[in-house]
């Protein structure tokens, strides 16, 4: 198994090194490991669905450029889950028991990661998921390892990072409002952020939640606005975000601190749109190209990414999920080049002892399989004067402020100029 | 001025600016669902794709959105008469049209929507207009132009269906058509001609209410089924057949759902302004500004 | 099996009951048999997929093909099923059968609450009503912390139910079992003075009740039975799926699928439902895994279209008048 195992990688190399379009060559003549998930290619999740799939499919040229994995080369099998997780149970069914798959790894979201747990665990798969949040608390499945920041304590954790940045004002502020989304992932939030507020010395003079058919915002910021909160938080997702934001401008609503965990600030699409927006907003986010941040291969990644964004129709930069799908395959990569082999067991037991190295900086599990040290980033937009997009690849228009040890430079106030 | 006055106050203009865009959504409904009774559920998504066209055509020519949908207006009638022509020949001249041709309807607005997955991907697309930045104040009460402009745009298309409605030959014939086909036939008019037209016409509106939603939000293949209930409900609270009582139902179902938003928190307004239509419908079925039948 | 799928008047109901019921469990139980053989899991889970299906679109057809009733709201009957298994699973740690009891009485009820929205509501009206209740549920599930809001339901099923090989074989019966009975009372409907009751009403409503029919406990029965069926198709989903949200429970493509089906199979015979549901179904599941992309959506759209277009009896009605 050895012998011809070595053999088959050097093999492999060789192809690998003389041409990158001997690839399909090998996967002829050789077992490839397969690789199997759903992700959503159509339906609500699908833009972010769409930019992982090809994050990923980078991952699985680049490994198979290096000679692939185990001498065998990787093939990705995927299926478009519609974004509805009644479709989920049986594509992961079917990657288990038709397609054979080697590895199954997640599909994109809670919502998505969530019905797939149940056949995962049956079948004693290890598995690798995709930006779930708190997937596992109930299910303490031991097999489980979480490609996401938040890590185990999002509520004691996740709005930390924002709130650390109210001790950056010149005042220190008293009152807070809260705004969420009724899902998952921003109600997460929200309770985070309602718990440690007190902690801070905030006291809540709003807390609502909306639902994700609202056409208007104006109403529910004129509310808020009303209030007169020092700090104010949103927990939202597009295109929601965008109505908020836009609501925010029009009311010509100010705060000492401003923003939260909005998700749509860190999409490209979104960027372009809000332009001057943006500036000021103190937002929740998992990437940013500051100098902190440059981890190996990060870079070379995000190359080979844009190049290919625009005709695939998918997110421009790669700044948000993308670098993190490709970082969810170089686990399972990492583990089974030290494992040797495609025993579910041994990678799990791999993965929750060791530590990886990966382009979005080195990573270790906690028992949960989540993150062991959360790394919520909280960025500043800065400096930005028009929606051009060309900013977003360098330094200093995502400012990180938190954590401490990625911090790239100093909070500015207030959010949204006074008239 | 007292702050929850001042709050009721931009609640309720709010809801009038939200209550435009409804309008603009329901006003080619009310022509087809109201007048020729064809539930066009996709009404919605035709609204979407007439968007899309709208930045399509307005980022490639650098032109003002509303402009682009008021020009492109004449092509979405030939594709609404084409619909109808489909329509009329497999469903309502073969007496099909209650359930067969609403399934019709869905499968279309599937076609729509995922056919719009395809040609531009499930991303957002926006296309704002330089006016959709500013916000006038008048005293305590703001009124953004983003969402102004969408209104009165939506205001001029329908005063100009009213006036169609009520002055031409056509346009009498279109209500007419609503009451009595049979009539119609004995002037020499042929109704299934008519209905095509006032088809095409309810399609060229949807087209004009898609270029007033790209100015007010981001819009991607699925942004229509916000609308769906909505505009429906609009039509049948108005009244069905009646053009100003969709517009009056418009205007009032935005002021419910933004002053519910400002006071009760948006949480609710959807089921209060659902829960509403239901109340309505369980008392009084001719909708609100409905006659009795 | 051609000899009862036609209305046969001159042959006794009794017997004419019997032979659905007895072909019926011999078919499924040739169904189990053979996917033990195939010995994959995921003919269960596919299988499922279908099946739920199966019943939701003979729930709908109760009062959709027999009276006339389009109902938009399938997808909220169906998410009522499931959520009152998620209540009976937090509350009292119940299992899926009694979820299915409980599902088939809470949408029973809700049933006979659009029933009597009926009593004023016609066509469209009623249509729009039904639609209207699906949002005004949904927004109750969100705002509902107890069943998880807006986050969602955990359901932590049993590994296996001996003595089935796998949780994957026991769901699979289970939506079998409610598949035959469904589908049973949709034809026992038909052949009954109910059903007959039922076409009159959807042939002209005013004249029916002129004749005598009493048009109002026709549909109060009719609405009740097709509310709490469609409330058993969703009640094991979320043993099925081990989670659901909001989201997931009042999905588009249920509402859709609950008329599409019937439609394209032939609404109005019990047979119809069955054809259409098993069809559609199984492309839909067929295309997810193996075009996976935007474009199998695009081709269910299409069949849709080019089927109520080309058949607007349906499947069974063109293969009836040949």
């Amino acid at each position: 198994m050895t012998e011809l195992t070595r053999r088959g990688l050097g093999r492999a190399a060789l192809a690998g090194a003389l041409t990158a379009s001997a690839f399909p060559a090998i996967a002829q003549d050789s077992n490839p490991i397969r690789i199997g998930y759903s992700m959503s290619l159509s339906g609500g999740l699908a833009a972010n669905g769409r930019s992982a799939l090809l994050a990923q499919r980078i991952w699985a040229e680049d490994v198979n450029a290096r000679g692939g994995l185990l001498g065998r080369p990787v093939q990705l099998v995927t299926y478009d889950d519609q974004s509805n997780p009644a479709n989920v149970p049986s594509l992961y069914t079917k990657l288990i028991d038709v397609d054979k798959v080697d590895i199954v790894t997640s599909p994109y979201a809670t919502a998505m990661i969530a019905p797939s747990m149940p056949v995962v665990m049956q079948r004693g798969m290890t598995y690798v998921s995709l930006f779930g949040a708190g997937v596992n608390e109930r299910l303490k499945y031991n097999r489980y390892f979480s490609m996401n920041v938040t890590g185990d304590d999002i509520k004691g954790t996740y709005a930390r990072g924002f709130l650390e940045c109210t001790k950056m004002l010149p005042n220190p502020p008293r009152t807070i409002s809260i705004l969420a989304v009724d899902n998952d992932f921003a109600q997460r939030a929200a309770e985070s952020v309602r718990t440690l507020a007190r902690e801070y010395g905030l006291r809540i003079v709003y807390d609502r939640s909306y639902p994700p058919s609202t056409v208007d915002f104006t109403p529910t910021v004129r509310a808020i606005q009303a209030a007169r909160p020092d700090v104010v938080f949103f927990a939202s997702y597009p295109p929601d975000s965008n109505g908020i934001l836009r609501a925010v401008s029009e009311l010509r609503m100010t705060a000492a601190l401003f923003g939260g965990g909005m998700i749509g600030p860190q999409i490209a699409a979104v960027q372009a749109q809000l332009g001057p927006i943006l500036n000021n907003l103190v937002n929740w986010d998992v990437y940013s190209p500051e100098p902190t941040m440059k981890f190996p291969g990060v870079d070379a990644f995000q190359e080979k990414y844009r190049a290919r964004a625009p005709q695939e129709q998918t997110d421009v930069l790669g700044n948000y999920l993308q670098p993190y799908a490709y970082a969810q395959m170089q686990v399972v990569e990492q583990a089974l080049a030290r494992t040797g082999k495609v025993d579910q067991a041994a990678l799990a037991e791999d993965m929750r002892a060791n530590s990886f190295g990966t382009i979005v900086g080195d990573i270790r599990f906690s028992a949960l399989g989540e993150w062991a040290k959360e790394r919520n980033l909280f960025v500043q937009f800065q400096n930005i004067t028009d929606g051009d997009l060309e900013k977003y690849r360098k330094p200093g228009t995502k400012v990180i402020l938190y954590p401490p040890e990625l911090k790239s430079g100093s909070l500015k106030t207030p959010y949204g100029a006074p008239a | 001025m007292d702050p929850t006055v001042s709050l009721l106050l931009n609640g309720i203009v709010s809801g009038l600016l939200l209550g435009g865009l409804y309008a603009a959504a329901a006003s080619g409904l009310a022509v087809s669902f109201g007048m020729l009774d064809i539930v066009n559920i996709a009404h919605p998504a035709l609204m979407v794709a007439g968007g899309f066209a709208v930045i399509l055509i307005g980022t490639a020519l650098g032109l003002d959105p509303l402009l682009v949908a008021v020009l492109q207006a004449p092509v979405f009638y030939l594709l609404g008469t084409g619909i109808y022509r489909a329509y009329n020949h497999f469903f309502e001249r073969r007496g099909d049209e209650a359930l067969q041709g609403l399934a019709f309807f869905f499968g279309v607005m599937f076609i729509i929507e995922v056919g719009l997955v395809m040609l531009f991907g499930p991303e957002q697309r926006f296309l704002d207009p330089d006016y959709a930045f500013v916000t006038w104040r008048l005293g305590e009460i703001d009124v953004p132009l983003r969402m102004l402009a969408p209104a009165l745009l939506a205001m001029a298309a329908i005063g100009a269906l009213w006036l169609f409605l009520t002055r031409s030959f056509t346009g009498l014939a279109i209500a007419a058509v609503a009451q009595d086909p049979e009539a119609l036939r004995l002037m020499a008019v042929d109704p299934v001609r008519i209905k095509r037209m006032a088809f095409g016409i309810s399609v060229a509106l949807a087209a004009v209410a898609g270029g007033a939603l790209v100015v007010v939000q981001p819009i991607d293949p699925s942004s229509h089924h916000v609308f769906i209930g909505r505009v429906f409900a609009i039509c049948i609270m108005g009244g069905m057949a009646s053009l100003s009582g969709a517009v009056m139902a418009a205007f009032l179902f935005g002021v419910v759902e933004n002053v519910t938003a400002t006071f009760y928190g948006p949480s609710w307004s959807p089921a209060v302004a659902f829960g509403w239509l239901l109340l309505v419908l369980a008392v009084r079925p001719q909708g609100l500004f409905g006659r009795a039948a | 099996m051609s000899a009862t799928t036609l209305p046969a008047p001159a042959m006794p109901t009794a017997r004419l009951h019997l032979s659905y019921w007895l072909g019926a469990g011999a078919l499924a139980v040739a169904l189990i048999l053979l996917l033990r053989l195939i010995g994959n899991e995921y003919g269960w889970y596919a299988g499922y997929f279908v099946l739920q299906y199966v019943v939701l679109a003979a729930a709908w057809n109760i009062l959709g093909g027999y009276a006339g009733y389009v109902n938009f709201g399938a997808a909220g009957f169906m998410a009522t099923g499931s959520y009152t298994t998620i209540v009976l699973y937090e509350a009292l740690g119940l299992g899926v059968i009694p979820g299915i009891l409980g599902a088939a009485v809470v949408a029973g009820l809700l049933g006979l609450g659009t029933g009597y929205l009926t009593l004023r509501l016609r066509g469209v009206y009623f249509s729009i009503a039904t639609l209207s209740l699906s949002v005004v549920l949904q927004t109750i599930v969100v705002n509902w912390d107890y069943v998880g809001g807006s986050r969602g339901a955990y359901i932590i099923r049993p590994m296996e139910v001996p003595p089935f090989a796998s949780y994957g074989e026991y769901i699979f019966v289970v939506m079998l079992v409610l598949a035959v009975i469904a589908v049973g009372i949709g034809r026992t409907v038909e052949f009954s003075r109910l059903g007959r009751g039922l076409q009159a009403i959807r042939d002209n409503e005013r004249a029916a009740e002129a004749v005598g029919v009493p048009t109002l406990r026709l549909k109060l029965i009719a609405t009740t039975l097709s509310g709490a069926l469609m409330g058993v198709a969703g009640a094991p989903l979320p043993f099925y799926a081990g989670y659901l949200n909001p989201e997931g429970a009042f999905n588009l493509a249920y509402a859709v699928n609950a008329i599409a089906m019937p439609l394209i199979g032939g609404a109005g015979t019990w047979l119809g439902p069955v054809i259409g549901a098993v069809l559609l179904a199984t492309l839909q599941q067929a295309a997810t895994v193996t075009i996976s992309s935007a474009l199998n959506l695009w081709i269910v759209g299409w069949m849709l279209v080019i089927f109520v277009a080309l058949f607007p009896r349906g499947i069974l009605g063109w293969f009836r008048r040949r």
